[in-house]
C-alpha cells in the first residue's frame, strides 16, 4: 500500500510544476485578449468584448481562479410557475381515459416547453456562464429525458439538483444523481426488485457513469443490479424512498470485492476504481481543452482529481493550466454545441431577447433539444454537432437574426411547418400517446420565427462600439471577438456592417470555439 | 484499364499480404476495383431501417407453437389467435400484419438469430459492433459503408454517397471520407442549402468537417430536387415522413446509394407490450408506404430494404411487463428482387445462454454481404475485413 501511494503523493506534487510552467512563467503578467478569449469562450456561451477586456488584465492562474470562484450554484432566474404548483407527479394510470391521457400529455408538453425556455433565459443572463456550461455537461452525463421521464417537474428538479452540485463534488454529485427521482424513473430502477432485478440503471451507472466500457463485467451489472433493489420514488411527494421489502439483502459480488452491499456502498466500490477518475477527467477534457485527450496529462489531472476526493474544481483548475489549454494548437478545435451556438451569439451581440423559449426551439432544431438528450449516452458531441442539416440549420439561423434590421422576414406558411424538424418532435411525443405531431412542429416552427422576429440586432451599432487599436479597425476587432481562428471565406467590405457581421458569422470558424 | 493497372497493383502489394491466401486475392481485386468503378451497380438502392434502442424480435416474428415462448413471456407474449401466421410455427406480430401481402408475393425474406459472436450488451457499443462491422473486441472508427465506398467508390455525378434521414449520427456512413447528407425534408434541404458556401478544406480536424459538410450540400443540393408528386398516401407521425423524404431522394435521377432511416423507441425495458405495438405499426405502414411509392416509381425492382438494430431482447420478460438486453433477432429484407422466406435459423429458447440469451444463427455481416458481393457486385471484404457467406435472399 505505502508505494503507490508514496509515489501518487511525488507525482502529485511534481508533476503540476512541469505542467503548468506557462502559468508560472506568465505569473503576474496580463494574459491579453486573445488568452482571455480562449478562456471565456471556452468555459462560457461566448464573452462579450466587455467581459474578455476584464479578464485580459489578469495573469491567467488568477483568471482561472477568479473563474472557479465565482460560481453559483444555483439559477438566477426564477423557477417557472409550474415547477411551485401542486399537480400530478404521475402519468395517469392505465386504465385513465383518453381525455386524461390528453389532458396529461398537453399539460406536461406546455410545462416542458416553460422549463427550456427557463434555462435557456438563464444561460442568457446568468453572470455565471461556467455554472450553467457545467450544469449542461452533468445533464449530458447523468442523462434523463423528458421523453421517458414525463413529469416535467422531476426534470426541473434533477437540474436544480444538477446546478447546485455542478462544480461542487464528483461523489455527492454521483450519489445524488443516482438517486434523483427523474434518474429513478429514466433506468428503470422504480422497476429493479430483488429476485426479478432490472439491470438498466446498474449497466449505465458503469458503463456512462463512472467506470466507461471495459472495466466491469456482465457478472458485475448483474450483482449491482441486486444492489440496487428498493430504490424508488415517492410519486406522491416526487422524492426518492427506500423500500425495504423489495430491496435484495443477500451476499453481492461486485468488482472482485464481496459483501452486502446496498447502492450506496456500490457507488463508494466505483468512485474507488481509477478507471472512474480517468473517465470523467477524459470528458472533461473533451469538453474544455481538445478533442485529443493527451494520456500523461490525464493521468495527472485525474490524480489530481482523485486525491482531492473528487472536487470537480480541483479537475477544473489543473485542466484550465495544461499548456494543451492554452496551446495555440489547441484554439478553435471544439465544435460549440447548438446551445452554446444560439445563446453565445445571442450574447456576443448584445441582444437580449424578450424570452428564452424560441431560443430553446431553435437550439433544438440544431440537434440539441434540452431535457431530452437522445439516449442515455447523451448527445454524442464534437464533430458529430454538424451535419448537413445542422449546419444548416445554424446557418439559418445567423440568416435570419442578422437580416432582422432589414423589414419583416419573409416566411410562408410550407416553409414554418417544416422549419425545426426532427429534434423539437421528439420532444412533443412522449412515449405511449401520439399526438398530432405536424401541428406541434407547426407551432414550434411559429415559436422561433416569433422569437427571431422579437429581436433586432443592430449592427451599425454593434460595429460602431468595437475598439480600433493599433493591430487593425473595428473590423478586425468584431473578428477578433467572434473567430477562434482567421475566416476561410472571403468578407465583404465593411462598410455594410450589417454584411459583414453576417458573413462573420456564416464563416465556418464561427462554428468553433 | 485495364488488367495492366490491376496487375501493377497486385505486384505492389506487400509480400504479407500477397501470400495471405484468399485475403490477399481479395485485396488485391480491391485494389484494382478502387480505380476502376465500372462493374459496381450503385444504381440500385439500399434503404436502411434502424429500430433504435434494440426491437424485440421474439414478439416480431413470433414462435406461436413453441411452449417455452409462452413459459417465458407470461405477461408479454403474443397470443397465438393474434399472430399473422407465416409458417407452421411462426408468424408476425399483429401490428405488422401489412407486411403480410409482400410474405405472400414472395417479397419478404425473414432474417431469424441474426447476431454475432460475443455479443455485446451495451447499446452504444453494440451498434457501434452493426455500424462499424466490426468483431465485438475491435474498435474501427468507420462505418462499413464508408469503407465500402472509399474501397469502390460511387460514381462522381451522385448527389451524395448516402442520406441519413431524420437522425443525427451517420451509422454506418460515419468517418471520413464519404459524402453522407443528412437532412430531416427534402424541401427543407434545398431552400437552406443556398446558405452553403463551398470553401477548401483546410485546417485542424473540427474547421476540415465543417468545410466539408459545407462542400457535401453543395454538391448534394445541386443535384436533388425534390418535386416529384407521389400518388401514394404517406402515414402521418415522423416515420412515415421519413418515408416520404426517403422516396423524394429516390426519385431524383441522380443517384444516391443509400439512404437510412430511424425509428427510435425500442429498448422496452418496461410495459413493452403498447409501445411495441406501435411502433411495429408505424414501421409496416411505412414499408407498405415505400413499397407502393417505388412500384410508383418504377423503383422497386432497383431496391432492396433492409432492417437493423444493436441486438434483439432477452426471452425471458423481466418484471416490469418488458425484456432487458438481448442478442440474437429477427430482421426484414424487402424488394422486388427479395427472394422471399425464412432465413438464419430460430432461435432455441431451450437452449439459452448463461445470461438467458439465445445463440446466433447468422453473422449480420453476412447480411451486409449479400448487399455489397449481390446487390451492388463491390468486393465485400473490403468492407467486413473478412469473407462472410452471403444470405441467398436476393433472387439471381
Amino acid at each position: 500500500m505505502t508505494m503507490p501511494l508514496l509515489r501518487c503523493l511525488r507525482t502529485f506534487a511534481l508533476s503540476p510544476l512541469l505542467a503548468c510552467a506557462t502559468l508560472a512563467h506568465a505569473a503576474g503578467a496580463p494574459m491579453g485578449y486573445d488568452d482571455a478569449r480562449h478562456l471565456l469562450a471556452r468555459t462560457g456561451f461566448g464573452p462579450t468584448a466587455a467581459e474578455v477586456d476584464v479578464y485580459a488584465a489578469m495573469p491567467r492562474s488568477d483568471a482561472v481562479a477568479r473563474l472557479l470562484r465565482e460560481t453559483r450554484t444555483s439559477a438566477t432566474t426564477p423557477a417557472p410557475a409550474f415547477a411551485t404548483e401542486a399537480g400530478p407527479l404521475r402519468p395517469p394510470a392505465r386504465d385513465a381515459s383518453d381525455a386524461e391521457r390528453k389532458a396529461f400529455l398537453q399539460q406536461q408538453v406546455r410545462y416542458g416547453l416553460a422549463m427550456r425556455a427557463w434555462w435557456v433565459q438563464e444561460m442568457l443572463v446568468t453572470p455565471s456562464p461556467l455554472t450553467e456550461r457545467m450544469t449542461l455537461f452533468w445533464h449530458n452525463h447523468f442523462v434523463s429525458s423528458q421523453q421517458k421521464v414525463r413529469v416535467a417537474r422531476l426534470m426541473y428538479a434533477q437540474n436544480v439538483t444538477l446546478r447546485a452540485h455542478a462544480l461542487g463534488n464528483f461523489g455527492t454529485l454521483l450519489h445524488a444523481a443516482a438517486k434523483d427521482p427523474a434518474m429513478l424513473v429514466y433506468l428503470d430502477s422504480a422497476q429493479n426488485r430483488k429476485g426479478q432485478p432490472n439491470e438498466n440503471f446498474a449497466r449505465e451507472v458503469m458503463e456512462l457513469f463512472t467506470l466507461g466500457e471495459g472495466h466491469y463485467g456482465e457478472a458485475d451489472v448483474k450483482e449491482a443490479a441486486r444492489s440496487f433493489t428498493g430504490w424508488s420514488l415517492n410519486r406522491e411527494t416526487g422524492g426518492y424512498v427506500f423500500r425495504p421489502g423489495v430491496h435484495d439483502y443477500g451476499s453481492k459480488t461486485v468488482l472482485g470485492r464481496t459483501g452486502n452491499f446496498d447502492g450506496d456502498a456500490v457507488l463508494d466500490l466505483l468512485l474507488a476504481q481509477p478507471a472512474t477518475a480517468d473517465y470523467i477527467t477524459i470528458k472533461l477534457w473533451r469538453e474544455f481543452v481538445s478533442p485529443d485527450p493527451d494520456p500523461r496529462e490525464i493521468r495527472r489531472v485525474a490524480q489530481a482529481f482523485r486525491m482531492s476526493n473528487y472536487d470537480i474544481r480541483v479537475a477544473l483548475r489543473e485542466l484550465l493550466s495544461c499548456d494543451a489549454f492554452w496551446a495555440s494548437e489547441t484554439r478553435g478545435t471544439l465544435v460549440k454545441s447548438p446551445v452554446e451556438f444560439v445563446v453565445g451569439t445571442l450574447r456576443q451581440l448584445e441582444i437580449v431577447p424578450p424570452e428564452g423559449l424560441p431560443f430553446a426551439v431553435l437550439a433544438a432544431g440544431m440537434g440539441q433539444n434540452l431535457f431530452s438528450p437522445p439516449n442515455v449516452k447523451g448527445w454524442p458531441g464534437g464533430n458529430a454537432w454538424i451535419d448537413a442539416n445542422t449546419l444548416l440549420a445554424r446557418k439559418q439561423f445567423i440568416d435570419r437574426l442578422a437580416r432582422a434590421d432589414e423589414g419583416p422576414p419573409q416566411l410562408s406558411m410550407a416553409a414554418m411547418a417544416q422549419a425545426p424538424a426532427a429534434a423539437p418532435k421528439q420532444a412533443l411525443s412522449p412515449q405511449g400517446i401520439a399526438g398530432d405531431e405536424k401541428a406541434r412542429a407547426q407551432r414550434l416552427a411559429r415559436e422561433a420565427d416569433r422569437g427571431l422576429r422579437s429581436v433586432h440586432f443592430d449592427a451599425v451599432a454593434w460595429l460602431g462600439a468595437r475598439k480600433t487599436s493599433a493591430s487593425g479597425g473595428k473590423e478586425s476587432a468584431a473578428q477578433a471577438l467572434l473567430l477562434a481562428l482567421p475566416p476561410q471565406s472571403p468578407m465583404p467590405a465593411a462598410d455594410d456592417a450589417l454584411a459583414f457581421v453576417r458573413a462573420t458569422l456564416q464563416d465556418p470558424v464561427y462554428q468553433l470555439k | 484499364m485495364n488488367r495492366r493497372h490491376f496487375l501493377r497493383s497486385a505486384v505492389a502489394l506487400p509480400l504479407s499480404q500477397a501470400i495471405g491466401g484468399t485475403v490477399a486475392t481479395f485485396g488485391n481485386a480491391r485494389v484494382a476495383l478502387a480505380a476502376a468503378p465500372v462493374n459496381a451497380k450503385y444504381n440500385r438502392v439500399l434503404v436502411l431501417v434502424e429500430l433504435k434502442g434494440g426491437n424485440d424480435g421474439l414478439n416480431t416474428l413470433v414462435p406461436y407453437a413453441d411452449p417455452v415462448y409462452y413459459a417465458l413471456r407470461p405477461k408479454i407474449a403474443v397470443k397465438r389467435d393474434d399472430v399473422v401466421q407465416l409458417t407452421d410455427h411462426a408468424g408476425l406480430h399483429p401490428s405488422l400484419e401489412p407486411l403480410a401481402a409482400l410474405w405472400r408475393d414472395r417479397q419478404l425474406a425473414v432474417l431469424q438469430g441474426v447476431g454475432y459472436p460475443e455479443p455485446n450488451l451495451s447499446h452504444f457499443r453494440s451498434i457501434e459492433i452493426w455500424d462499424t462491422a466490426s468483431r465485438s473486441t475491435e474498435y474501427l472508427q468507420d462505418g462499413w459503408l464508408t469503407r465500402a465506398f472509399a474501397a469502390q467508390p460511387t460514381p462522381r455525378a451522385f448527389a451524395a454517397d448516402g442520406v441519413i434521414i431524420g437522425s443525427g449520427d451517420l451509422g454506418p456512413l460515419a468517418g471520413g471520407g464519404t459524402r453522407a447528407i443528412a437532412l430531416a425534408n427534402t424541401d427543407q434541404f434545398l431552400r437552406r442549402a443556398k446558405l452553403a458556401q463551398p470553401v477548401p478544406i483546410t485546417g485542424n480536424p473540427a474547421l476540415a468537417h465543417v468545410l466539408k459538410v459545407e462542400a457535401d450540400i453543395v454538391q448534394a443540393a445541386a443535384n436533388l430536387d425534390a418535386h416529384y408528386k407521389f400518388r401514394t398516401e404517406f402515414p402521418s407521425g415522423n416515420f412515415g415522413s421519413a418515408i416520404h423524404t426517403a422516396s423524394q431522394v429516390i426519385a431524383n435521377p441522380s443517384g444516391v446509394a443509400v439512404l437510412r432511416v430511424t425509428l427510435t423507441g425500442f429498448d422496452t425495458h418496461a410495459n413493452q407490450t403498447a409501445t411495441q405495438s406501435r411502433l411495429l405499426k408505424d414501421v409496416a405502414d411505412g414499408l407498405v408506404a415505400l413499397r407502393s411509392a417505388l412500384v410508383e416509381l418504377g423503383k422497386w425492382n432497383e431496391t432492396v430494404v433492409l432492417t437493423y438494430a444493436e441486438f434483439g431482447r432477452r426471452p425471458k420478460e423481466n418484471v416490469s411487463g418488458g425484456t432487458d438486453h438481448g442478442t440474437a433477432n429477427v430482421h426484414f429484407a424487402l424488394g422486388g428482387r427479395v427472394a422471399g422466406g425464412m432465413y438464419g435459423a430460430t432461435p432455441d429458447l431451450g437452449r439459452l445462454s448463461g445470461d438467458g440469451n439465445p445463440a446466433y444463427a447468422l453473422d449480420f455481416r453476412s447480411a451486409y454481404a449479400t448487399v455489397l458481393d449481390q446487390w451492388w457486385g463491390v468486393d465485400s471484404q473490403a468492407a467486413l475485413a473478412g469473407r462472410f457467406v452471403p444470405v441467398p435472399f436476393l433472387k439471381a
